[in-house]
C-alpha cells in the first residue's frame, strides 16, 4: 500500500531531495507501524516530536493505512 | 539605589521621580503595567482621552548581567481596540536600557495644553521634553534614523508612525533593534494611539552612566540564570540551531497548516494550499539563495535563542525584519497570499507607518471577503497601505481594524473577540486556544495562555486539540504562568524548554528570587500570576465586560472549517470556569 509522507523544518535534512511541503510516496507492507516508518526512511527518533497522519496525532505504535498522509515532525513551537 | 517610578505629565510638562510606593513595590514587566493602570486609570474613560495612561515597565531581570533572552518591555494602558485593560510587550533595546536607568516604571499622562506635539529624551540627568514638530508624518525608520543621527550611545528609541499620530485603533508602539529597524512592535490592542493621544511622538532612552539595576541575593540570581541559560540552550526548539534559531517562528506554518489549523481566507478554511510558500523553511531557503539578510537575529542585547530574522529582495536589498509566523499568517494565508516578498513588503509598511501586522492583516482579509479586492490580489493587497499613509478616508478605516472594517463592508465573518482580532491557530481545530481567545483580559490573544504547547508541538504534555475537556484548566494554567513570565522581562519562549526542563523553570523563578530577594519556588508562579490577572479582570468588569464577552465569535459555531470539518462546540458554561475563581473566597 501506498503513504505519502512530508518532514518540516530541522527533519527535512534527513530527505534533502524533497522541496519544502513537498511528499515523498512510500510503499510500504501492511502493518507497518508509524515508527518503522520513520526508521525506514532514516528519521532519528529522539529528533520526532510529533506524529500526524491526517491532521491528527498519532502515536509512534499505531499502525500506517494505505492513503494516510504523514507528518514527522521535530520540537517546535513560536507564536 | 531603590527603583524608582517616572511619572510624566504631558498637561504642564513635567518629570518627576516618586519613590514606588508598597503596593506595587513588588511587581514589574506586566504585573507593574497591569498594577498602575488598575489602580490610576478609570475603567469607563475614553482609552484616546484626557484620563488615559500610557505605562511602559521593563521586568524583573531585565537590564541585570547576562540573564538571557530577557528584552521585553511591557506597555499597558486602556486598549483603544478593545475597550479592557491591555498589556503589549515588545523585544528591542527599550527594557534593559530603561532598567538600567534606575526606572521601574513610565506613567504617561496627561495632553498638553497648547496641542503640541512632543518626543522625550531620557536619560541619567532626567528628561527633556523635546518640540517633534519636524517628526510629524514621519514613519518609523526615518524617527529611529534622526535620534541616532541626533543622540550618541545608540539609544533606544519607542515610537509611533503617522498611524498612532491619528490615533488609529491598530496603532502599535516600535521599539528599534539592535540594528536600529523598527521591526520590534509592542503590536496589539492600539497602545500606539495612547501613546499618540498624550501628543507623544517617540521616546529616547540613554542609559549610559545609569545606576543599574540592583541585585539583592546575587548567588541565587546566578544560579537560576544558569540553570534557565542550560535549559534554554539544551531544548531541541530553543538550541542553537534548533527550529526557532533556524527558520524563526515561521517553522509553525507548515506544521499548523498540516494540523489544520492554520486560518485561512478570513477564518474560512484550516488550510492553504499555499502555505509552503510562506513558511520559516522558505525564509532560511530566501536568505540563503539570495546570499543577504539572515536568520538567527537577536532582536535584543544578550538573547540566545535569536529566532529573528531579516529578509532580503531578489536583489539582495533588505526589506523587512522580522517576518514571524504572525505576520506571514495575517498578510500572506489569511489574505490567500503566498508570496513571501509580498508578506515582506507588506511587513515593512506596517512597521514603517505603526500597524500591528496580525491586525492589519486580518483587517484586509475581511476587506477582501466584503468584495474591495479578491483574496489572493497581493498588489491590490500592498496598494492598500498607500492609502494608509496618506491617511485617506479607506485608509483610515482600514487603520481601525477588523471590526471597524468588517461594519463598514458588511462582513459577518469577523474572527474577533473583545474587539481584538484571532492571531494565527483557528479556534475551531485547536479548541484549548479558543478558551485563551474567549476569555484573556486582552481580547483574541495567543500569547496570553498559548496552550499550542500541549495541543500541537507536544511541549509541557500532550492533549488532543480537537477536544474541550480540561481545557478550561489548562487554558488558566497557561495564562497565570505567563502572567507571570510577561512580568519577568524574560521572552515569553522561554516557556518552551521550561515546560519540558523543570531545572529550567527553577532557575527561571530562582533569577527573579534573587534580583527581588524573595523566597520563592516555581510552585508560587501560579498563583503570583492569577494576582495580576485578577487585576486586570476587575478593571475589565469595571469597565462593563461580563462572561458574555468571553465568547468566540458566532460563525463559528455554525460554519464547519475545513478539512477537519469541526464547529466550535464549546459549552459556555465551560468557557466561564476559567474565570469562575476572580470571585470566589
Amino acid at each position: 500500500m501506498q503513504v505519502e509522507v512530508r518532514v518540516f523544518a530541522t527533519l527535512r535534512r534527513y530527505l534533502p531531495e524533497l522541496g519544502i511541503g513537498e511528499a515523498k510516496k512510500v510503499e510500504v507492507p501492511a502493518g507497518t507501524t508509524f515508527a518503522e516508518l520513520r526508521d525506514l526512511l532514516g528519521l532519528p527518533a529522539d529528533e520526532v516530536k510529533i506524529i500526524m497522519r491526517n491532521g491528527l496525532q498519532v502515536e509512534p505504535e499505531d499502525v500506517v493505512q494505505d492513503g494516510d498522509r504523514i507528518a514527522y515532525i521535530p520540537a517546535t513551537g513560536g507564536g | 539605589m531603590a527603583r524608582k517610578i517616572l511619572r510624566i505629565n504631558m498637561t504642564d510638562l513635567t518629570a518627576t521621580y516618586e519613590d514606588i510606593p508598597e503596593k506595587w513595590a513588588k511587581w514589574a514587566g506586566r504585573g507593574l503595567t497591569s498594577a498602575i493602570v488598575f489602580d490610576e486609570v478609570d475603567p469607563t474613560c475614553h482609552p484616546l482621552g484626557p484620563n488615559n495612561k500610557l505605562v511602559i515597565a521593563p521586568g524583573w531581570v531585565s537590564g541585570t548581567p547576562a540573564a538571557p533572552s530577557s528584552g521585553r518591555t511591557s506597555f499597558g494602558g486602556k486598549s483603544p481596540l478593545t475597550g479592557t485593560i491591555k498589556e503589549s510587550n515588545s523585544g528591542g533595546l527599550s527594557s534593559q536600557k530603561i532598567a538600567k536607568l534606575g526606572i521601574a516604571a513610565i506613567i504617561l499622562e496627561g495632553q498638553p495644553k497648547d496641542g503640541k506635539w512632543y518626543y522625550l529624551f531620557i536619560n541619567k540627568d532626567g528628561v527633556k521634553f523635546e518640540d517633534a514638530t519636524d517628526l510629524l508624518g514621519k514613519g518609523m525608520e526615518e524617527v529611529d534614523r534622526i535620534m541616532w543621527e541626533r543622540y550618541e550611545h545608540k539609544p533606544a528609541v519607542i515610537g509611533i508612525g503617522p498611524v498612532g499620530e491619528r490615533l488609529a485603533a491598530n496603532a502599535g508602539i516600535s521599539v528599534n533593534d539592535p540594528e536600529n529597524n523598527p521591526g520590534r512592535y509592542a503590536g496589539r490592542g492600539g497602545l500606539g494611539a495612547v501613546m499618540g493621544a498624550r501628543h507623544v511622538k517617540a521616546i529616547v532612552v540613554d542609559d549610559k552612566g545609569g545606576p543599574g539595576v540592583e541585585i539583592k541575593n546575587m548567588d541565587l540570581f546566578k544560579k537560576g540564570r544558569k540553570k534557565l541559560t542550560n535549559a534554554i540552550m539544551t531544548h531541541d526548539l530553543t538550541k542553537k540551531g534548533g527550529g526557532l534559531n533556524a527558520y524563526g517562528t515561521d517553522v509553525l506554518m507548515n506544521i499548523i497548516n498540516e494540523a489544520g489549523g492554520l486560518p485561512t481566507r478570513n477564518f474560512s478554511s484550516g488550510q492553504f494550499e499555499g502555505a509552503a510558500k510562506i513558511s520559516g523553511e522558505m525564509i532560511a531557503e530566501m536568505v540563503e539563495k539570495r546570499k543577504a539578510g539572515m536568520t538567527g537575529h537577536a532582536c535584543h542585547p544578550g538573547c540566545i535563542i535569536q529566532c529573528s530574522n531579516i529578509y532580503p529582495g531578489p536583489d539582495g536589498r533588505i526589506i523587512a525584519s522580522p517576518i514571524e509566523y504572525e505576520t506571514a499568517f495575517a498578510l500572506g494565508a489569511n489574505c490567500g497570499i503566498d508570496d513571501l516578498d509580498f508578506v515582506a513588503k507588506m511587513t515593512k509598511a506596517c512597521n514603517d507607518l505603526g500597524l500591528d501586522t496580525i491586525e492589519m492583516g486580518n483587517t484586509i482579509a475581511v476587506a477582501m471577503e466584503g468584495g474591495l479586492l479578491e483574496f489572493g490580489d497581493k498588489e491590490g493587497a500592498l496598494a492598500l497601505f498607500d492609502e494608509i499613509a496618506k491617511g485617506t478616508p479607506l485608509g483610515r478605516v482600514l487603520s481601525n481594524g477588523v471590526e471597524a472594517t468588517a461594519k463598514v463592508f458588511g462582513v459577518h465573518r469577523t474572527p474577533t473577540v473583545k474587539g481584538q482580532s484571532m492571531p494565527a491557530y483557528e479556534p475551531r481545530a485547536i479548541k484549548g486556544i479558543g478558551f485563551t481567545y474567549a476569555t484573556s483580559t486582552m481580547g483574541a490573544d495567543h500569547t496570553s495562555g498559548y496552550t499550542i504547547a500541549p495541543e500541537i508541538a507536544g511541549v509541557g504534555g500532550k492533549v488532543d486539540p480537537l477536544t474541550y475537556e480540561g481545557k478550561a484548566e489548562l487554558s488558566l494554567a497557561f495564562q497565570a504562568t505567563t502572567a507571570f513570565i510577561d512580568s519577568t522581562g524574560y521572552c515569553l519562549f522561554i516557556a518552551f524548554p521550561i515546560l519540558d526542563i523543570q531545572e529550567g523553570f527553577e532557575g527561571m523563578v530562582e533569577s527573579v528570587a534573587g534580583v527581588m530577594g524573595w523566597d520563592i519556588s516555581a510552585n508560587d508562579v501560579v498563583e503570583i500570576g492569577k494576582e495580576i490577572l485578577k487585576m486586570e479582570r476587575l478593571f475589565n468588569e469595571r469597565a462593563g465586560f461580563t462572561n458574555l464577552d468571553d465568547r468566540l465569535p458566532e460563525f463559528m459555531r455554525y460554519e464547519p472549517l475545513p478539512p477537519h470539518n469541526v464547529v466550535w462546540d464549546v459549552p459556555d458554561e465551560e468557557l466561564d470556569k476559567v474565570y469562575a475563581w476572580v470571585h470566589e473566597s
